[in-house]
């Protein structure tokens, strides 16, 4: 049974229906690309899994329905979210923002214990503990967002568009240690991504949406070789 | 002589600190309440007022000064939290207008309402503190003054030390800064916003239960010090805590020196002074003394 | 077809001038005075709402422009003798002539209070949102002390009485007639006035610095100058209300020009809907009418509200904030909406049928 499924999910945002019906799996330990152009709902997938955006269907996450449950709630069962645009919280230090992904699922006294453990993947923020967080780097902020979401040893990491706005450099030091969390932590990942090189590099399976429902999946070694697949639906 | 007029100034600063540490409290209140849920509460004052006259009739009824002080915060804090759940939160994705509004509405709501249930006769409101003057060094300091000043001061570093120190003070601050992530990090966020009035509610009660033994508990007695509050506020920059307590006392003793010193401005020109003065601070530096600059990014 | 909502429109438009009309004949004298009010208020508010509802500046303090009008139009109205009856001596460099008529000052009360409301406006633009607010209300609560400090030339805290209003050249209809459609006039030509503004280059302007600045500045827009010009422009109106209160009601003291009026003003135009002068109108009406009502509300019993008027008052602000936030005009338009639509369908269909495509009918 796989760790998150989608079947046949619709979300909307008032009036304007953006997913007309996705359905998707990710296995535990997977590392899962979802692509596709702009406005294709891949976003919008994330949210309806943590529920800021309405949505129907089914979503169950270690066979339990989300439905009921906010992003709140899916925060306490161990799915952490990193949004579009990072998600940092710019005016606390980037210890506090440390601590505030420990909020929900870990105790105070864990909390040293689980951010010297993150710590370990990101050496170089034991010396700006006390920066404030909005000061940093691009690069940084998305170290430090996914740093964060790490911090609370999710089951599910969900990263919106890690890449954007990013050097290469610091796009690929990413993507390492997210590898190396899948790796050595058994991390599912499910990334949701523009740029479609990358992400099939970097994933096991691969989900390619458009206009809201999935138009191809497989995975990623697949995908990569399929050249008509690269050419329509991935642009390379 | 000198020595006469050292005194006296000495005792301006010290009373004016004492209604500038009451100002502080209302203006605190804003600001918390700006910072957590973006709203400029009018009704404020009103809210303090009211939780002033329920300390008064429990006090009247035979419950003594610190225990009905102590209920009266602990439902302060239940109102405060119970109007930002049913009233505010419809609202607060809606218009600033529309909360405007509302807030106005709360406060002819809540002045009309004080005045139905307590009669608008001017009550006297007990002091905790004993009617006494102390001498230091020739200065006469009245030992109410002392009383208000360290009880508003006391309240405003608790509660630097539970957004500073506490964890849920860490995840109200981080609700203030970003909803989303903190909702994506389990933060009850609908919560926060009903803490945040809460706690600024309790800041009002202490507030207006500072000011009634000298001001004298009557429905209108909190709408000057509201405009003083908020200018205070404004002053220190809308978004600023500390802000909110430097521009409380500097309103404070400013008000004091000019009502003493400065002689053609007569008694009822100390408001529109007061505010002159304030607007004069905005205009060079409009984000307040501590607040943060709006930089656009285009 | 398509001329079936611009014919409703008219129809409604002609409805309310001929309504405004034919009251006198149907109205007691004391409905008339009230009604007259209301013009005075529907002037006001229609300034108010050029300057929050399009340029987007709250003021909570633009009863102050209107105070202002009214004693520019009483100090002309009496002129340098007639204050000096009072025993006043106003200062010789203002021109004060020798009184005139009040419907004469009006235009003039409208220059004076949009003079300082443009020079109000100036330095305002440093400020924004909350400190904008806060600078409008200490403008509103500094005027009436100021007034009563500066007794040589407002007449103090006692006030100014003025000259009884009668009907112009020996015309044949009672005062009360006059004095109504005096004002009713006074609101068609400032109701004209906004209309061509906010149609014109200055209301485009304005929406698009109210809708998004950055944007509405990169295309050229100027946002102090038209801010500044909202400012000037909405004091100007509330001044010529000013001059209608002072003609009519023959009297101004400082104590007529308190916060809450401007606080009621801006509550009015919000519940009224903020934006159409449909919405100023029943801002007008509620300005009026609802703190009547909330002394005597038909509905509810009657000791409960003689105590305590403002209870009533203050909870029918948030009630019908809950039920329409954007006022009660904005509520009548979304409840009409079904009804726009399907009247405007017609032309529509056709097109779409040719096109083949599905579109929503925008209304």
């Amino acid at each position: 049974m796989a760790l998150l499924e989608l079947r046949d999910v619709r979300a909307r945002y008032g009036a304007i229906t953006a997913l007309h019906g996705v359905s998707l799996a990710v296995d535990g330990g997977q590392v899962v690309a979802l692509l596709g152009a702009n406005g294709a709902g891949k976003t919008t997938t994330l949210r309806a899994v943590s529920g800021l955006v309405r949505r129907y269907g089914e979503i169950r996450f270690d066979g339990r329905s989300l439905l009921r449950a906010g992003p709140e709630g899916a925060a306490r069962l161990g799915i952490a979210h990193v949004p579009e645009g990072r998600g940092i919280f710019d005016e606390l230090s980037v210890w506090d923002n440390l601590r505030m992904g420990a909020y929900a699922s870990i105790s105070r006294r864990e909390v040293k214990r689980e951010s010297e453990r993150v710590l370990g993947y990101f050496p170089w923020m034991r010396d700006r503990l006390r920066q404030q967080a909005g000061t940093l780097s691009g690069g940084e902020q998305q170290m430090l967002a996914l740093a964060r979401a790490m911090v609370a040893r999710p089951r599910l990491l969900m990263l919106d568009e890690p890449s954007l706005g990013l050097a290469p450099l610091v796009v690929q030091e990413l993507f390492r240690i997210v590898a190396l969390l899948n790796k050595e932590e058994g991390l599912t990942v499910l990334v949701v991504e523009q740029n479609a090189e990358l992400a099939l590099a970097a994933s096991h399976y691969t989900y390619v949406l458009e206009v809201g429902h999935v138009a191809v999946e497989g995975t990623s070694d697949e995908l990569r070789a399929h050249e008509g697949v690269r050419k329509s639906y991935l642009g390379y | 002589m000198l020595a006469f007029a050292f005194a006296e100034f000495v005792q301006q600063i010290v009373s004016g600190l004492a209604t500038g540490s009451i100002f502080a409290s209302l203006a605190l209140a804003l600001v918390l309440i700006y910072r957590s849920t973006n709203v400029v509460n009018f009704a404020q004052g009103e809210m303090a007022m009211f939780t002033t006259y329920i300390a008064w009739a429990l006090m009247d009824r035979g419950l003594s000064y610190w225990p009905a002080f102590l209920l009266t915060l602990a439902i302060a804090f239940t109102g405060g939290a119970a109007i930002e759940r049913t009233i505010i939160r419809p609202f607060e994705q809606k218009s600033a207008l529309a909360i405007v509004i509302v807030t106005i509405g709360l406060l002819i709501a809540l002045n009309g309402a004080a005045g139905w249930i307590w009669g608008a006769e001017v009550k006297a409101f007990d002091s905790p503190f004993p009617n006494t003057t102390w001498d230091v060094g020739g200065v006469a300091i009245s030992s109410q003054d002392v009383g208000t000043f360290c009880v508003c001061l006391a309240t405003v570093a608790l509660l630097w030390a539970f957004f500073n120190l506490t964890p849920l003070g860490l995840a109200m601050r981080a609700s203030a800064i970003n909803p989303t992530t903190s909702r994506l990090v389990g933060v009850r966020v609908g919560w926060m916003l009903a803490l945040g009035w809460g706690l600024a509610a309790v800041l009002g009660a202490i507030a207006g239960m500072m000011a009634a033994p000298t001001v004298f508990l009557d429905p209108n007695m909190m709408l000057v010090i509201l405009i003083y509050a908020f200018a205070a506020a404004v002053l220190g920059g809308i978004d600023s805590p500390i802000g909110a307590v430097v521009g409380g006392l500097s309103l404070g003793v400013l008000l004091n020196l000019i009502g003493r010193y400065v002689d053609f401005i007569g008694p009822e020109l100390r408001l529109p002074t007061a505010l002159l003065v304030l607007l004069g601070v905005l205009m060079i530096r409009p984000q307040g003394l501590f607040g943060h600059a709006v930089v656009r990014r285009v | 077809m398509r001329y079936v909502a611009l014919a409703l429109r008219l129809a409604l438009l002609a409805a309310v001038v001929g309504l405004i009309a034919l009251l006198p004949r149907y109205a007691s004298e004391f409905r008339l005075s009230q009604f007259t009010f209301v013009a005075a208020y529907f002037i006001a508010l229609a300034g108010l709402n050029i300057l929050t509802g399009f340029s987007g500046q709250i003021s909570l303090g633009h009863f102050a422009f209107v105070g202002i009008g009214a004693y520019t139009a009483a100090l002309l109205m009496l002129g340098r003798p007639g204050l000096e009856t009072y025993g006043l001596d106003p200062p010789g460099w203002l021109p004060l002539g020798d009184g005139m008529r009040g419907v004469f000052t009006i235009p003039f009360a409208g220059l004076v209070a949009g003079a300082f409301g443009y020079a109000f406006g100036l330095p305002a633009q440093r400020l924004a949102g909350v400190s904008l607010a806060l600078a409008t209300f200490a403008f509103a609560v500094s005027l009436p002390l100021v007034a009563k400090r500066f007794e040589d030339v407002t007449g103090g805290g006692g006030g100014l009485a003025l000259p009884l209003p009668s009907t112009p050249f020996g015309w044949d209809i009672s005062t009360r007639h006059w004095l109504y459609y005096e004002a009713w006039v006074a609101a068609g030509v400032i109701a004209l006035i906004a209309w061509l503004l906010l149609r014109g280059r200055a209301g485009r302007a304005l929406a698009a610095l109210r809708d998004g600045e950055i944007a509405a500045v990169s295309a050229g827009v100027n946002p102090t100058a038209y801010k500044t010009f909202a400012f000037g422009v909405s004091a100007a109106f509330a001044g010529v209300a000013g001059a209608l209160f002072a003609i009519e009601v023959a009297y101004v003291n400082p104590d007529t020009f308190p916060l809450s009026q401007s606080i009621l003003m801006l509550a009015s135009l919000v519940l009224g809907g903020m934006g159409s002068l449909y919405g100023v109108l029943m801002g007008a009406l509620i300005m009026q009418f609802l703190p009547v009502y909330a002394q005597t509300p038909p509905l509810l019993p009657g000791s409960f509200s003689k105590e305590s008027p403002a209870v009533v008052f203050g909870v029918m602000l948030i009630v019908i904030m809950f039920i329409a936030p954007d006022g009660l005009v904005g509520l009548l338009r979304r409840l009409l909406r079904p009804m726009m639509v399907r009247l405007k369908r017609h032309p529509v269909a056709t097109e779409d049928a040719t096109f083949g495509t599905s579109r929503r009918a925008e209304t």
